[in-house]
């Protein structure tokens, strides 16, 4: 009998603890496909966030740091610093990174740290239960903005891609989406590229995903999807903002 | 090797280089600054690493990354700084990193000033960041002790996988004095199996972490931390007991604060008074025993803590002594250094309270 599909050997077998309908699942199993494909499981150290995906150390089929909450960056440098050979990626949330972690993040690029950053913008605080992030968006509702996001007492939602993509020495810089089959194949082939942008030797390398969170935005599964395309991706546009000649 | 004038700084990058250290991560903070300035000279040239990080708080983290992937690293800040790295501090305790890290301490509380003080040491040895760990906290008097423990220190990290905290006064960091690099008495080190270094193909995967979610695992995770932590104080506490014998007062102080008591204790000399010293070189573990005997001695009156703050260390003097024997304190704090001739009056004033 053919084998259709398989699951990818950069997952352990661990069954995820993700909410139905939960997005993260996805971009592990992608990141996981793109180590096993370039083969670099053997060589990959990856960095855990603080947030839903925490227990990611637990789920990737590789070494694995789990780091404080945003200092993933900071960990993923001194790793890199001593096994320069290694493929080294952070797994992060956008309260991870955009809020507490955010002057990590921009240094590690600023360094042009080789390592490859996987931003999952799910415009909430997951794991703590549904505070605003500083992705949220203008009217979103959050635990902490009852009344949805009010742009002259919190301000106007971060674009991490856009605003890393001003740094030099951030060589690759995508925004992708996870919401339908169709980009779900386009958000692969981004982080391959990152990933290869990486073991080149280029630079600092980010693929920002864009992710639901149906548990705290109060929506089925389905119901996030189409909320994730039709609210998100108009604020955050998708595509390519950084890749340098050999993976173009 | 014969011996050469060093400042402390600088003599204590020299002997972590010295050490096998490769790696460090660092952010300018006075008293502290010549640590890093040495390393971003020193490290490239032993195809060693010095980054200059954004932060202290991204220093450590950097530590932690380096130290989980199985390097030898180090990283110095002042008061201040180590304020910021506690996070960090706290996570390789939980984690189990070895790694080492300088506090050059200046006055605080707040910003406080540049100038040498002791005020750090409820931080260093009482806790600091979060949860229930230890730091191992040596505590030099000399460039040459500096010298000397900074070298221990990567291997008490990597013997028992904990952070070690070497902590000087902005005196031992400035001060020029005479020192040879000799090399340390080598420990039976275990590998480090554990260290994501990647599995090449060779082992199963590796994971470095403190995150223990079914409260039984964590409690189970603290039994076995204390366990280590016992054997530290079995195996580590180092003191130095000085002209104990027929002391009337006992001083107890550490770092520079020991040098000027020694001072004290000869000019008392000269005046018919016997005065002795218990100086802990290892903060954590502290010498709880060396001062629970003096408390036994007949001849001793009275303890006299000496310190620059305003009365930390004092508090382990009490729990040791007991209530056997009284103790005082005297301190200067912010950056105030005391003379050996304000030590003596106020021997002399216990004393006399005491006769
Ligand atoms: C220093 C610190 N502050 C706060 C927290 C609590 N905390 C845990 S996860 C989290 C937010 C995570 O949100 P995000 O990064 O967006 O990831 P998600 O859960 O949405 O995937 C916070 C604030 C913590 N663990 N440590
Ligand atoms: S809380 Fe949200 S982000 Fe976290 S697992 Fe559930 S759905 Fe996913």
């Amino acid at each position: 009998m053919a084998v259709i599909f398989d699951k990818t050997k950069g997952l352990t077998d661990k069954t995820f603890h993700y909410c139905p309908g939960c997005t993260h699942g996805i971009i592990h199993r992608l990141v996981a496909e793109v180590m096993e494909e370039l083969n670099l499981l053997d060589k990959a150290i990856g960095v855990a966030p603080v947030g839903c995906a925490v227990f990611a150390y637990d789920y990737f089929n590789c070494d694995m740091q789990e780091a404080a909450h945003g200092r993933a960056p900071a960990v993923a440098t001194g790793i890199k610093r001593v096994h320069p050979e290694s493929a080294v990626f952070t797994y992060q949330g956008d309260g991870d990174l955009a809020s507490i972690g955010a002057a990590e993040i921009v240094h590690a690029a600023m360094r042009g740290e080789k390592f490859t950053t996987i931003f999952v913008n799910n415009a909430i605080y997951g794991m703590t239960g549904g505070q605003m992030a500083p992705t949220t968006l203008v009217g979103q509702k959050a635990t902490t903005a009852p009344l949805g996001r009010d742009e002259n007492h919190a301000g106007l939602p971060l674009r991490v891609s856009e605003m890393l993509a001003t740094i030099p020495k951030a060589v690759f810089v995508e925004r992708v989406s996870v919401h339908d089959v169709k980009h779900i194949i386009q958000a692969k082939k981004a982080i391959k590229k990152a990933f290869q942008a990486q073991m080149a030797g280029k630079g600092f390398t980010l693929v920002e995903v864009l992710s639901t969170c149906p548990t705290n935005w109060g929506k089925t599964p389905l119901e996030s999807l189409k909320w994730l395309e039709e609210n998100m991706i108009p604020y955050y546009p998708l595509g390519n903002y950084r890749s340098p000649e050999e993976v173009r | 090797m014969a011996k050469e004038l060093w400042k402390g700084n600088e003599a204590i990058a020299e002997a972590a280089i010295k050490a096998g250290c490769r790696f460090f991560f660092g952010y300018p903070i006075t008293p502290q600054n010549e640590i890093p300035e040495y390393m971003s000279l020193r490290m490239p040239q032993v195809d060693g690493c010095f980054l200059q990080a954004e932060s202290e708080v991204a220093a450590i983290n950097m530590v932690y990354g380096a130290a989980g992937a199985g390097a030898r690293v180090m990283t110095s800040s002042s008061s201040p700084g180590i304020s910021l790295k506690q996070e960090g501090i706290t996570y390789c305790a939980g984690a189990e990193l070895p790694c080492v890290i300088v506090n050059i301490v200046r006055g605080g509380p707040g910003l406080g000033g540049i100038q040498p003080a002791q005020s750090d040491y409820f931080q260093a040895t009482k806790g600091g960041g979060h949860g229930d760990y230890r730091l191992i906290v040596l505590a030099p008097a000399s460039v040459q002790e500096a010298v000397d423990l900074v070298q221990q220190a990567f291997d008490m990290a990597d013997q028992y996988r904990n952070p070690v905290m070497v902590m000087g006064d902005g005196m031992i960091g400035q001060m020029m004095e005479p020192v040879e690099f000799t090399e340390v008495e080598k420990r039976p080190l275990p590998e480090k199996t554990w260290a994501t270094t990647g599995t090449k193909g060779e082992r199963q995967t590796n994971v470095i972490n403190s995150l223990f979610i079914d409260p039984a695992e964590c409690e189970k995770h603290n039994h076995r931390l204390y366990e280590k932590y016992k054997a530290i104080e079995n195996n580590e506490t180092r003191v130095e007991k000085y002209n104990l014998d027929g002391a009337e007062i006992v001083f107890v102080a550490y770092g520079t604060t020991a040098r000027i008591v020694k001072n004290a204790i000869s000019a008392l000399e000269k005046e018919g008074i016997k005065a002795g010293m218990i100086r802990p070189i290892t903060l954590w573990p502290y010498p709880y025993k060396a001062i629970e005997e003096a408390a036994g001695l007949d001849s001793v009156k009275a303890f006299m803590a000496v310190e620059m703050s305003m009365g930390q260390m004092v508090e382990d003097v009490r729990l040791a002594a007991a209530g056997k024997k009284p103790v005082h304190f005297y301190g200067r704090t912010g950056g105030m250094v005391p003379t050996p001739k304000a030590v003596v009056e106020q021997a002399k004033m216990i004393l006399g309270g005491v006769k």
